[in-house]
């Protein structure tokens, strides 16, 4: 057993370093949630549209998205919105904006499998009533698709989480990169490194388990 | 903007040009993939079966508490706790070269992703199955030999594809500490030669093409094993 020594953490460690870099982890898992959500429910309707034009850029766009490590989609992002838009916006902005581009992706085929999943009688129960393609998607299929996949989208809201730690390649300030930074000032980076792991654990075992509890409460009986 | 590939002919002041840097990075990240794969199907198969298991309430613990270990800690903290903190509390761990920590870090990340497979596809079996190993007279071993792995593999082989694919996505992590593989290359090559967008791109297409290789070589082996009449559809997500 090497020496370890976890005496460095303290409240000011904690409200110092690791407390900003918690709230950006979890600011960054909320953003990219929502907006990859919505996105990607658009991208799943295009995808099922039937009409070509939106058929084809839909799916290149999720495809290209999920064919490449996230780590290099946020080193893209890092290189290209500077060169596009003429001038540096931070690597936390460039963070949001990359996870909720990336992460659309990945809901979009969650959405596009719950959308799959509402049967056909429920889209002609809707037509019969005279709603409009719209008011269909809105009333009838989108809230059961959406209420179908809730446990796939919560799990896939714990990847993400976990997943923003890869904001390390581009410097952001999350939660890794505060213990990594609190345990280079004090001289402990391997304690750092372990508390970090049992932070992290802790925080996607406790959700889990949530979304294990609330799977068995909200499951629709057939 | 103005393209500019002539780049990767130039010395990268090793005496080596930027293209053969690329694809020495190529060869690091197919490396590590395949190494990680193999440490992440032994160890995915095994730990997966455990938790199927009859009668063997603390070997299905194992299996379970294995899952949760590996698959609630972000992959990039594991990289770090096998490369550093491993060391540390075992010192003999330190004469253990950076490729074979990340190999282990990925494999066992990845393994617990396909302990949780494996043991989805056991447990979507027909119990007629097992019943009729045991009554040709099989021990629970061999039931599991020659009736049950041999039917769930197959029903795993599509959720197996995307973890392939996802798996050689993430050893772009190896990054972190230094592996000199194709996102480390990225980072290094946009750094020194200003020319971002070719080197990511090349990085990019290079990535885009093992996954599709990837992707076509599975979907090749799943024709292959396949049983007439026996059909099941596949479930993916993650990355």
């Amino acid at each position: 057993m090497g020496d370890f020594d976890l005496s460095f953490i303290s409240w000011e460690v904690i409200s110092n370093f690791i407390k900003n870099g918690f709230f950006f982890s979890v600011e960054l898992t909320v953003i990219a949630t929502v907006g990859g959500v919505v996105i990607g429910t658009l991208l799943a309707l295009m995808r099922l549209s039937g009409k070509k034009a939106l058929m084809t850029p839909a799916t290149f766009y999720v495809n290209g998205m999920r064919s490449i490590p996230l780590v290099m989609v946020i080193l893209w992002f890092y290189l290209l919105v500077p060169l596009l838009i003429g001038r540096s916006i931070g690597a936390e902005l460039s963070a949001t904006i990359t996870f909720v581009a990336f992460e659309a992706a990945y809901f979009s085929e969650i959405m596009r499998a719950g959308i799959q999943s509402i049967s056909r009688g429920q889209v002609y129960a809707g037509q019969a009533v005279g709603f409009t393609y719209a008011q269909n998607m809105r009333y009838v299929v989108l809230p059961q698709a959406f209420r179908n996949m809730l446990p796939v989208l919560l799990t896939q809201t714990i990847i993400l989480f976990q997943d923003t730690s890869l904001v390390y390649a581009i410097g952001a300030y999350d939660l890794l990169k505060g213990f990594v930074t609190a345990g280079k000032i004090y001289g402990r980076p391997e304690e750092a490194y372990l508390l970090a792991a049992v932070v992290y654990f802790a925080i996607c075992f406790g959700l889990s388990s949530i979304v294990k509890k609330l799977q068995a409460k909200i499951a629709i009986i057939r | 903007m103005q393209w500019d590939w002539q780049f990767f002919l130039n010395d990268d002041g090793s005496d080596r040009t930027y293209l053969s840097w690329m694809f020495d990075a190529f060869g690091w990240t197919l490396a590590v993939a395949a190494s990680a794969w193999v440490v992440a199907g032994v160890l995915g198969v095994l730990m997966g079966t455990l938790r199927t298991l009859p009668n063997s309430k603390w070997l299905v613990r194992l299996g379970n508490a294995w899952v949760e270990l590996f698959r609630n800690i972000p992959l990039l903290v594991q990289v770090f706790l096998w490369y550093f903190v491993v060391p540390k509390i075992f010192p003999p761990m330190r004469d253990v070269p950076g490729f074979l920590l990340v190999v282990f870090a990925l494999g066992f990340f990845t393994s617990a992703r396909i302990a949780e497979q494996v043991r989805a596809g056991i447990q979507a079996l027909p119990r007629g199955q097992k019943y009729a190993g045991m009554a040709m007279g099989f021990t629970t071993a061999q039931t599991y030999r020659y009736v049950i792995l041999p039917m769930a593999f197959r029903i795993i082989l599509p959720p197996m594809t995307s973890e392939s694919m996802n798996l050689l996505k993430n050893s772009s992590v190896a990054f972190a500490v230094s592996i000199s593989e194709l996102t480390m290359f990225a980072m290094q090559a946009q750094e020194e030669t200003s020319r971002g967008v070719e080197v990511y791109l090349a990085v990019t297409a290079l990535y885009a093409v093992s996954a599709f290789s990837v992707n076509r070589l599975m979907s090749w082996v799943e024709r292959r094993l396949q049983i007439p009449g026996f059909i099941v559809a596949g479930v993916g997500g993650g990355h």
